[in-house]
């Protein structure tokens, strides 16, 4: 599964608020076409780790290089501009807004006035290419369920053209059928060649679209798994840091069921 | 009916869509979206026309052309007045000081008119930049210093009371003369017949062809636009429906400048909210301000913006009434002037959540609180009457705004 060269690569990434060591010397790297995972328990740094990535936080310590190159994130924008964009899990969208309003907030296509055909037209071409399953873009996106706006969150991402693309808990609070609709989400955004890094607590979900799963704890690199051949039992351990836990016997009990 | 190729248009596409082309399918749309409690300018136009016919039983005056000819006329001021505040409205915030800052104006614009000499557009100037300087300072509190707008504005409500008294002085009322251009222009300029039906039959006209030529450009892009047919039908609406008024109020004095004025700059906050990103940055805001300012939007500056254009267009109402009244006295912007813009602002459909409404809805508002205030001075009702049936109206358009956003939270649509 590992491709050859990584797009993104972090090496000794630490960062301390204060007293608290948030992060330590924490490595990743992810491939274009790759789905990459990050998981592990509350406060394994896992959204701090996003927050480096999008900019808005700063690594104390360590490297980061993107397309062969070394790059300093300081701003989201200088994220934006590299090509990062990312996801966050409140998604940020507008509920008065319809779909393409919210599409093409704040980077509106005109020419002395808006150009409302153009914004539209584009919103289908991507929201094809996804095949989201949304029937009219000009509803608010209010209306929208769970999955939807999160397709809608995704492609607003992708409007900035970016090669890596982060998933801050996308399946989070989303029901069976639309936690399916965003995992094939997932799987096309590989499919067009992005680099996909993907937070997320559901190890079944990460099982099912991960290439690799990067497990962090208290801050601390605890792993990378290739997903095809990694047992929940092996994750859980990882997460947890321990072979016998209260975790690990649950998974142990239900798969010798 | 339109779309002659044999490829539905690009987003007619998903099969759940129920919509066709043609009349019927529109209103059956129009009325799905007040069913879901997306209402629109519904409750107002049913209010309007009860109010009218109330009036109208209790004295036949007051649907004669000369009293509507009035009453547009005493409209436009806090109209005015009231198209700030559905900026402000729509950005979420609120400013309560509208009444003092048009009060404020208005004695600026006498005492450096009449008092100094100034020309009288070097005046009218001063008031609007007075009004804008006055935006400015409510924004730096409500951005840099985090206090709520409704705090900030309560002050400048005070304060700028206190002010147009100083500047005022102890005579406490300046009259302004009769010949001056601006107290003409507001009671005496109107238009001529001919050309107002002229307006009218252009209006129609800009109103096909903007929805003609936005239909053939959504066509040519491969998505669906509306039918010729349904254009042609809306348009002549407007053509027959602005056309009777006009003819209506040429059987009296005919339709006032100012009042073509204040339409006009209706038509311009129209055009800018809903056509230029300036406009659709004051919806994200009052959507979600979070999402605005991960979007890139710069918060601060568009509140900055809004703001000033609100207490800049109080200026220039408050200025307006004073021509109106060919004076600015102590009791310049006082009283309901404040409540009244607010209250024509919500009453015409503009959210006090923020996120929704339009620059219509102070047209609209303002056209239920003049009835009011005519209909119940026709009768010899003095102003405690008029408080509180307007109050009673204020009440029940913002239930009515409440009522409807859970409504549209049940039924998904923002």
């Amino acid at each position: 599964m590992r491709t050859d060269t990584a797009v993104l690569s972090l090496r000794g990434i630490s960062k301390n608020f204060g007293a608290v060591a948030a992060l330590t010397d924490v490595d990743l790297d992810v491939s274009a076409g790759q789905v990459v995972a990050i998981v592990g328990d509350n406060g394994a740094g896992k959204s701090t780790l996003v927050k480096v990535l999008a900019g808005v936080h700063r690594a104390d310590t360590g490297t980061i290089t993107f397309a062969d190159q070394a790059a300093t994130i300081d701003s989201p924008a200088a994220a934006h501009s590299l090509g990062i964009a990312t996801v966050f899990q409140d998604l940020a969208l507008c509920e008065n807004l319809n779909v393409v309003e919210n599409l093409f907030l704040g980077r509106e296509i005109r020419r002395s006035r808006l150009d409302e055909v153009a914004m539209e037209t584009r919103s289908w071409e991507l929201l094809r290419q996804l095949s989201a399953k949304i029937p009219t873009v000009r509803i608010p996106v209010a209306s929208l369920s769970g999955g939807q706006r999160q397709t809608v969150a995704i492609a607003r991402s992708l409007l900035g053209d970016p090669k890596i693309i982060i998933l801050d808990e996308p399946t989070a609070a989303l029901g069976v059928e639309q936690t399916a609709e965003v995992l094939n989400l997932i799987e096309r955004l590989r499919e067009r060649g992005l680099g996909v890094i993907m937070i997320s607590h559901n190890m079944e979900d990460v099982r099912a679209v991960a290439d690799r799963i990067v497990v962090l704890r208290l801050g601390r690199n605890n792993g990378v798994f290739d997903a095809a051949d990694v047992s929940t039992e092996d994750l859980v351990a990882a997460i947890t840091g321990a072979t016998d836990n209260v975790a690990t016997r649950r998974v142990r009990e239900r798969e010798n069921r | 009916m339109t779309q002659t190729k044999s490829a539905p248009a690009l987003d007619l596409l998903d099969e759940r869509l129920r919509r066709g082309e043609g009349l019927k399918p529109a209103l059956g749309a129009i009325a799905d979206r007040i069913r879901s409690g997306d209402l629109g300018a519904l409750p107002i136009v049913v209010g309007l026309v009860v109010i009218w016919t109330v009036f109208q039983i209790l004295n036949p005056v007051f649907l004669s052309s000369a009293n509507l000819v009035n009453l547009l006329m005493e409209s436009v001021s806090v109209g005015i007045i009231a198209l700030g505040i559905v900026c402000v409205l729509l950005v979420g915030q609120i400013d309560l000081s509208v009444g003092s800052v048009s009060g404020l104006s208005a004695a600026l614009t006498a005492v450096t008119f009449v008092g100094s000499g100034w020309p009288v557009w070097l005046s009218i100037l001063a008031a609007i930049v007075a009004g804008a300087l006055i935006g400015w300072v409510y924004a730096q509190m409500v951005t840099r210093l985090g206090v709520p707008s409704f705090v900030a504005t309560l002050a400048g409500l005070l304060g700028f009371l206190g002010l147009q008294l100083w500047l005022l002085g102890s005579k406490g009322a300046i009259n302004l003369p009769f010949d001056s251009g601006l107290v003409r222009f507001a009671q005496l300029d109107f238009v001529p017949a001919w050309l107002s039906y002229v307006l009218v039959a252009v209006a129609a006209a800009a109103i096909f062809l903007t929805g003609y030529s936005l239909a053939r450009a959504r066509r040519a892009a491969g998505l669906s636009g509306r039918s010729t047919p349904l254009l042609l039908a809306r348009s002549v609406a407007v053509l027959l429906g602005l056309g009777f008024a006009v003819w209506y109020l040429n059987q009296a004095r005919g339709v006032g400048w100012l009042f073509v004025g204040f339409v006009g700059l209706v038509l311009v906050l129209h055009y800018v909210l809903t056509r230029t990103a300036w406009g659709r940055a004051v919806f994200a805001i009052g959507g979600n301000v979070e999402a605005a300012r991960r979007a890139g939007i710069n918060v601060k500056r568009m509140y900055l913006s809004v703001f000033m254009l609100c207490s800049s267009l109080a200026a220039l109402g408050g200025l307006i009434a004073a021509a109106r009244l060919a004076a600015a006295n102590q009791a310049s912007g006082a009283g309901d002037v404040n409540l009244n813009a607010i209250a024509a602002a919500v009453i015409g459909g503009t959210s006090l959540f923020g996120g929704r409404g339009s620059a219509f809805s102070a047209l609209l508002g303002i056209l239920v609180i003049q009835s009011i205030s005519s209909g119940l001075t026709l009768l010899d009702l003095d102003s405690s009457f008029r408080f509180m049936v307007t109050g009673l109206v204020l009440a029940l358009a913002v239930a009515l705004d409440s009522v409807a956003r859970r409504s549209r939270a049940a039924h998904g649509r923002a």
